[in-house]
C-alpha cells in the first residue's frame, strides 16, 4: 500500500502522461460510481492508450516479480513487508487478484515515483512483465495444474517461462537480467529457470509431484527422494545445488539454512509449512533488492534475511486468507485453496493441530476465475477428511458431494455458504470435548477462489 | 488411492499411467469403478499402473487425459509392451478419455500435429483441429448404436467437460457412442461424441465421466464381471448425490440450448 507523500509517478512521454491521467480518472470514476475498486478498469484504459505503459511506469523503480501456481499473493505481501523500512518508505504493489498487466499499471500509476515495486504476476504474463518492467528480482515459487480450461498445460507454461528468462530475452533493454530466486525442489520451476544466467536456488519444498514426474528435459521419469531431492533416472536433470533451504517443519519450528552464513528461525503468524516456504523465498529475495554498494542502513540499503524475517513475522493475514473470524461466538478459520497442490497443503495444515478435529466447511465454485472444470476435485485427497463433520457448499457442492461419497467421507450439502457454516456450528467443535456439551470449538472453512471471496464478504 | 479390498479373485481395475495421463482428474474413473463394485460386495483391487513398470493384467483399464508430450510417451510405451491388446483379446474392458481415447485409436497427433501410431483398439483416427480448442461442458445423447445397459435400456444422456483440440473420425469398425447436444465432441462435423467397439470405449468427457454417468460405470463393471450378459443385473446403489449432480449440470448447460435438447429428446422418444 502506498502513501502519497511524495510526488507520484511522472511520465516521460506525452503519450504515457495522457495514459496515466486517463487511468487515474477511470479509477476515480469507477470508485465514485461504486463499480468496484476500479484498479483493473483504469489499468485497461491506460494500457489501451499506451500499450508500453508498464515500461514507462517502472523506468525509475526497482521491481520484484513474484509468480507461481500457489502462494504468490501471500509471498508478494511478505515481500512488501520485508522491504517496507523503518523510515516509513512505501512499496508499490498490486491489489489482490489484479495480477495481470491492467492491475500492475493501475498499482504503479497510483504509487509515488521511485518507490520499489513488488508485483504479483499471473503465470501466463510473466514473460511480458519481465520484458517490460526489467525486474531486479524474479521469485518463482512452484508450478502445478490449475485452471486447465484457461492455462491448458503447466509444462507449456514452464517452457514459456524458460524462454522469458533466457539471457537473450530476460536481459531486456538494459542488458542486465534479473536475479531469479527459484524453488529448487520443484522440477518444473528448475526447468523454467534453467536458462537464466543468475539464479539463487532455494529448497522451499514441494509436496505435489504429480505434474513433474515426466522429465521436462528428456521425457524420462523423475525420482523423488525423501529429503526433497530429485533426479531424472535417464538424463542429468536433477535438483541443483541449493544456496538456501528449509529445515524442520511443523510445531518445533522451521529454520532457513543458508549455504554461507547459517541459520535463521522462521517465526510467522501465518500458519503452515507452505507459508514458511514463502517466507524463506522472501528472506533470500528481499536482500537482493538493496543496492549492494550501500549497505550502511541508509536509503537503498539491502535488508538482511534476519531483518526481513522479523518484518514478515508481523503479517497476520493476507487479503483475508488465514484470517480468523467469528460466527455466533465460535471462531472460524478461513482458508483458501484453489487447486490440488493447494488443497493438499491446506490438509497438511488441518492435520498440524492433531486430533480432535474441527468441523469443516468446503465451498467450491467453478466460475471463470476458478476454472470451469471441477475434475481436479478427484486429484485432491479428500480421504484425509475422514472423521470430520463435513458440509459441502458453493456453486459446485454436488461435485464435492459426489467426490466425498467416493472418498467415503459422509457430508451434508447446503446450498448457501453461510448457512453451511451455521450447519457446522451445530456440530461439536474441537474444543468441546472437555466442556459440558457447550459448543465452543473452532470451525475450518476451506474454499476456492470466488467461493472464498464470497465467504469473506459475508462472514 | 489404495486398494479397496483384496480377495482370491478380485476385480482388478487399473488406472493406466497416472504419472503421464493424470492431468485431468480422470484417475477418478478408477476410484468410481472400484467403489461401485466394492459397495456391491464384489472383491476389488484398484491399481495405479505407473509408466516405469510393466503394465499389469487387469479386468478394467482406465486411460485418462494428459498433455501432448506425455501422451506420445504413453502411447509409445503401451504400443511397445502390447499388454493392453492382449488383455482386450482376453476380454478386458478399456475406457479411454481424451488423450486416452486418442491413444486407443489408430493415429493421433503430437503438439506439432505430426501423426503417431496408437494402439488400434478402436477404429478411429485423430488429427489436430484447426479451430479453437474445444473447452466446456459437453452434453451428448447416447446414440442408437451405443451399448445397452444390462437390462436392455439405452444409456442415459452423457454429461461431462471437454478440453481438447483433436478431431476424431470413426472408421467402419467403430460405433458412435453419442450425439452432441451441447459442446464439440469428436469435432469432425458429424456431431458425434466418442466411439466404442467390443468392450473398448472412448470419450472426450472429463468430470470424471464415470462419476457423472454412473450408468456407464455400471455397464463397464457388468461387462467385466459377466453380469451384463445375464438377467441378474448389478444390485442398484443409492445414487442420490450423483443424480443431483447430473440434474444440476444438465440444467446449467440446458438454459441456452433447452429447446434443442427437448427436441432431440422428443425425437428420440418417438
Amino acid at each position: 500500500m502506498t502513501v502519497a507523500v511524495r510526488p507520484s509517478h511522472r511520465a516521460r512521454s506525452g503519450r504515457a502522461a495522457v495514459a496515466v491521467e486517463a487511468l487515474r480518472l477511470s479509477n476515480w470514476l469507477s470508485r465514485t460510481l461504486g463499480r468496484g475498486s476500479g484498479t483493473v478498469a483504469g489499468g485497461r484504459v491506460g494500457l489501451a492508450l499506451d500499450p508500453g505503459l508498464l515500461v514507462d511506469l517502472t523506468r525509475d523503480r526497482k521491481v520484484a516479480l513474484v509468480s507461481g501456481t500457489n502462494g504468490k499473493t501471500t509471498t508478494t505481501a511478505l515481500m512488501v513487508a520485508a522491504l517496507t523500512g523503518d523510515d516509513g518508505r512505501s512499496v508499490a504493489t498490486n491489489v489482490t487478484g489484479a495480477n495481470m498487466p491492467a492491475g500492475h499499471a493501475a498499482a504503479l500509476a497510483g504509487a509515488p515515483a521511485g518507490d520499489d515495486a513488488v508485483l504479483e504476476v499471473d503465470e501466463g504474463y510473466l514473460g511480458r512483465l519481465v520484458q517490460e518492467t526489467r525486474p531486479r528480482v524474479v521469485v518463482l515459487l512452484n508450478l502445478s495444474r490449475d485452471q486447465l480450461d484457461r492455462i491448458a498445460e503447466v509444462r507449456m507454461l514452464a517452457d514459456r517461462w524458460r524462454v522469458a528468462l533466457s539471457p537473450a530475452i530476460g536481459a531486456g533493454a538494459t542488458g542486465r537480467g534479473p536475479v531469479v530466486v527459484a524453488n529448487a525442489d520443484d522440477p518444473l520451476v528448475v526447468w523454467a529457470a534453467g536458462t537464466a544466467p543468475d539464479v539463487v536456488w532455494v529448497g522451499a519444498g514441494q509436496v505435489w509431484h504429480k505434474d513433474a514426474v515426466g522429465c521436462p528435459a528428456c521425457g524420462g521419469v523423475i525420482g523423488f527422494g525423501p529429503g526433497g531431492g530429485w533426479a531424472c533416472e535417464r538424463c542429468d536433470f536433477a535438483r541443483p545445488t541449493r544456496h538456501a533451504w528449509l529445515e524442520g517443519t511443523g510445531t518445533d519450528g522451521t529454520e532457513l539454512v543458508t549455504a554461507g552464513d547459517g541459520r535463521h528461525r522462521i517465526d510467522l503468524r501465518l500458519p503452515g509449512w507452505f507459508n514458511a516456504a514463502n517466507a524463506a523465498m522472501v528472506a533470500v529475495a528481499a536482500p537482493l533488492m538493496g543496492d549492494t554498494e550501500d549497505d550502511g542502513g541508509g536509503r537503498g540499503a539491502a535488508v538482511s534475511p534476519a531483518a526481513a524475517l522479523a518484518r514478515m513475522a508481523a503479517v497476520r493475514e493476507v487479503a483475508g486468507r488465514f484470517a480468523s473470524a467469528e460466527r455466533h461466538g465460535r471462531p472460524l478459520r478461513l482458508l483458501l485453496a484453489k487447486n490440488p497442490a493447494g488443497w493438499t497443503a491446506i490438509f497438511d495444515l488441518l492435520d498440524e493441530g492433531g486430533p480432535p478435529v474441527a468441523p469443516t466447511v468446503l465451498s467450491v465454485n467453478a466460475r471463470t476465475a476458478d476454472g470451469l472444470d471441477t475434475s481436479w476435485l478427484w486429484d485432491v485427497p479428500f480421504e484425509r477428511l475422514a472423521g470430520r463433520v463435513v458440509v459441502a457448499t458453493g456453486d459446485r457442492r454436488h461435485d464435492l458431494a459426489v467426490r466425498l461419497r467416493y472418498a467415503e467421507v459422509p457430508c451434508s450439502v447446503v446450498a448457501d455458504p453461510v448457512e453451511a457454516v451455521d450447519r457446522c456450528l451445530l456440530a461439536p467443535g474441537d474444543g468441546d470435548r472437555s466442556g459440558a456439551g457447550e459448543k465452543t470449538g473452532r470451525i475450518d472453512v476451506l474454499a476456492n477462489y470466488t467461493a472464498f471471496a464470497e465467504l469473506r464478504c459475508r462472514l | 488411492m489404495s486398494p479397496v479390498t483384496t480377495s482370491p479373485s478380485p476385480l482388478v481395475v487399473a488406472v493406466v499411467y497416472p504419472d503421464l495421463l493424470g492431468t485431468y482428474g480422470d484417475g477418478g474413473n478408477g476410484l468410481v469403478l472400484a467403489r461401485r463394485a466394492a459397495w456391491r460386495g464384489l472383491p476389488v483391487e484398484l491399481i495405479e499402473a505407473h509408466s516405469d513398470r510393466s503394465l499389469p493384467m487387469a479386468d478394467i483399464y482406465c486411460i485418462g487425459g494428459g498433455e501432448d508430450g506425455p501422451q506420445v510417451r504413453a502411447a509409445q510405451s503401451l504400443v511397445a509392451e502390447a499388454t493392453l491388446g492382449r488383455a482386450v483379446e482376453q476380454g478386458a474392458v478399456v475406457l479411454g478419455v481424451c488423450a486416452g481415447f486418442q491413444i486407443l485409436g489408430r493415429t493421433f497427433p503430437d503438439a506439432a500435429g505430426h501423426p503417431h501410431p496408437g494402439l488400434g483398439l478402436l477404429d478411429v483416427h485423430t488429427g489436430k483441429g484447426t479451430g479453437r480448442r474445444a473447452v466446456g461442458e459437453l452434453v451428448a445423447i447416447t446414440a442408437p448404436t451405443a451399448p445397452r445397459t444390462a437390462d436392455g435400456k439405452a444409456l442415459p444422456t452423457l454429461t461431462g467437460f471437454e478440453n481438447h483440440s483433436g478431431v476424431t473420425t470413426l472408421g467402419p469398425g467403430a460405433q458412435v457412442l453419442a450425439q452432441v447436444v451441447t459442446g464439440t465432441g469428436n469435432g469432425g462435423g458429424d456431431g458425434t461424441e466418442g466411439a466404442w467397439s467390443g468392450r473398448v470405449v472412448g470419450t472426450y468427457l472429463h468430470g470424471p465421466v464415470l462419476a457423472r454417468n454412473t450408468a456407464l460405470a455400471d455397464l463397464l463393471i457388468g461387462w467385466a464381471t459377466g453380469v451384463g450378459g445375464s438377467s441378474a443385473a448389478l444390485a442398484p446403489l443409492d445414487d442420490t448425490e450423483e443424480l443431483a449432480l447430473r440434474r444440476e449440470r444438465l440444467a446449467a448447460v440446458g438454459e441456452p440450448g433447452r429447446g434443442r435438447l427437448s427436441r432431440l429428446l422428443a425425437a428420440r422418444r418417438s
